[in-house]
């Protein structure tokens, strides 16, 4: 099945490649990584309490639903961080760490 | 006497409003911002690079959107500007920042916050399938990303957003497969005198549902919601729901855009010890202030949708008028004349703003009814059934021991998504009113910071 998220305008940017789970993922210029990973693929990750894969919810930073990981450690917010070339994220905290939710 | 040190939370229409009020009045004011850019939400701008024009953006707001821009790229030189900056506590009469590149603590004479809304939110069953997104959520994916959120869309839940959002997406050509308003035609029938207050925004709310019925997509009032169906992999399948009249239907889709109006953000006002109060109309705790924005702490003003949810209008008016309360109270100038015009203009947007509160309802019904398997916090999977099963055994009726003992709150997104709702199953389960439960407490920092920066600041 196809991406989750559908291209209504803005074709004609730049385009770029990422990493998602090791695999390649093109994307555009201006994209979040949420955009990105999702009109690529149906989710950004898999709830740690085992009820389904996860896509994100407000896209303004407010429900942090949407976090990835880069391969180093790197937590980010997939909704408010941009795709750049090279990015290599994962899907699963590769620490496998309770986050910090302070 | 040294400059009075003024500091702006947001850059929306209210702190961009404030933040010139005190440009004109000499002051630099530092203005401290999450977004990448301004504009706050509902004027959020999209990504350098994306060339649709304002037109395209805002619709009927386009002139007021490239006004706000305009002002605040006029204000950046006579301002400390700070963008992708989290303000994540207030403390000790100062503000605690912090960003991807440094972190700070900054002092202030003055401090207006103007932190916004995220959509209100209902669970419903199902609800926590991919493909579930906020209204809110909706609307940023087509603004700034030129996306929909899927290709078969159902809008549900009640408010203005839920009109406006669905009505962008059939404009920009997505397949809108149903808007499903769970407030009663007749309520709105009861809100036009008071939405009369501002004839043009509803005249423009009118022109949605009329561009949504020209566009085929079926506009169904007085809807319950009664599962969103999907699985584990591939999220979102379809939406089955009750109709006004009882019958009950299923729609095919892949995307549900869901909320019921808005919430105001008020964790900064709640560390900065603000004093609270409930609004019965809302059904929400709100920190109090006078028509200015003055909150019960000296220095401290509240503007804009993060104090009462009033739109973007109200909002404008709202920072400007807190700027000049803010100045009145430093001992500085003020026009008499532009205040007064200010006040003149917040009475009807607050009466517009009860207008809309009638018109779509929060429906806490349906957390009464709320099945027990349904979620109602997202972010830790806690259900319906196990808060009450909270609320019987330990006998919790207060929002923040309910949250001790089932978890509803501590997650992710620290209750802005659930906490509403939680409040209204525990209300319906213990059967007290919903002010007895109280409010979840903001807890500092108020949204989760890089681990190196919570380290750091430990």
């Amino acid at each position: 099945m196809t991406g989750r998220f559908i291209r209504l305008d803005e074709h004609s940017r730049p385009a770029l490649t990422l990493h998602v789970d090791g695999e390649p993922v093109s994307a555009l210029e201006g994209d979040t990584l949420m955009t990105a990973m999702l009109q690529a693929g149906r989710a950004l990750r898999t709830s740690e309490f085992d009820d389904g894969s996860r896509a994100g919810f407000c896209l303004m930073g407010a429900c942090q639903d949407c976090w990835v990981w880069t391969e180093s450690g790197e937590r980010l917010r997939a909704c408010s961080t941009p795709a750049r070339a090279g990015l290599r994220i994962v899907t699963h905290n590769p620490e496998a760490s309770w986050p910090n939710l302070a | 006497m040294a400059e009075p040190r003024v500091i702006i939370v947001g850059a929306g229409p209210a702190g961009t409003r404030a933040a010139e009020a005190l440009v004109r009045a000499g002051l630099r004011p530092m203005v401290i911002d999450e977004g990448q850019r301004s504009g706050g939400q509902i004027y959020r701008r999209q990504p350098e690079g994306f060339g649709r024009s304002y037109a395209k953006l805002y619709g009927t707001e386009a002139g007021r959107a490239r006004d706000l821009h305009q002002s605040f790229e006029a204000l950046l030189p006579h301002i400390d500007y700070r963008p992708e900056t989290l303000v994540w506590n207030i403390a000790d009469q100062h503000v605690w920042w912090a960003n991807a590149h440094d972190q700070d603590a900054a002092p202030f004479d003055a401090l207006i916050v103007c932190s916004g809304a995220t959509d209100r939110l209902m669970p419903v069953l199902g609800w926590h399938h991919a493909g579930c997104y906020s209204l809110g959520g909706a609307q940023v994916a087509l603004k700034a990303q030129a996306c929909a959120i899927g290709r078969e869309i159902v809008f549900m839940g009640s408010g203005p957003l839920l009109y406006l959002v669905a009505a962008q997406y059939a404009a920009a050509g997505a397949k809108v497969a149903a808007v499903l308003d769970s407030a009663p035609a007749s309520a709105r029938v009861r809100a036009a005198p008071d939405m009369l207050a501002l004839p043009s925004v509803l005249w423009n709310g009118i022109g949605l549902t009329l561009a949504l019925r020209k566009a085929g997509v079926p506009v169904l009032h007085g809807v319950t919601p009664v599962e969103i169906r999907g699985d584990a992999d591939q999220g979102v399948t379809g939406l089955v729901y009750r109709t006004a009249g009882g019958d009950t239907r299923e729609i095919a889709c892949d995307a549900v855009a869901m909320g019921h109006h808005l919430r105001s953000e008020t964790q900064l006002a709640d560390l900065a010890r603000c004093a609270f109060g409930f609004d019965p109309v809302s059904r929400q705790w709100l920190p109090q202030c006078d028509a200015e924005g003055r909150s019960s702490v000296p220095g401290v003003y509240l503007a804009g949708d993060g104090c009462r949810i009033r739109g973007a209008r109200a909002a404008e008016a709202g920072g400007q008028l807190a700027a000049l309360a803010a100045l009145a109270d430093l001992g500085l100038a003020v026009d008499a004349a532009e205040r007064a015009h200010l006040l003149d203009a917040m009475a009807d947007y607050a009466r517009f703003a009860r207008g809309l509160m009638r018109a779509f309802p929060w429906p806490q019904h349906q957390a009464a009814s709320l099945p027990d398997a349904a979620m109602v916090c997202r972010c830790e999977a806690v259900t319906a059934g196990d808060l009450r099963q909270v609320v019987r055994e330990t006998g919790a009726r207060e929002a923040n021991r309910a949250k001790a003992f089932s978890r509803v709150g501590m997650g992710r997104c620290q209750g802005r998504y659930c906490g509403l709702a939680a409040a209204e199953v525990i209300a319906a389960e213990a059967r007290v009113p919903v002010e007895s439960v109280g409010r979840l407490r903001a807890q500092a920092p108020v949204k989760p910071l890089s681990i190196s920066t919570g380290e750091d600041a430990a």
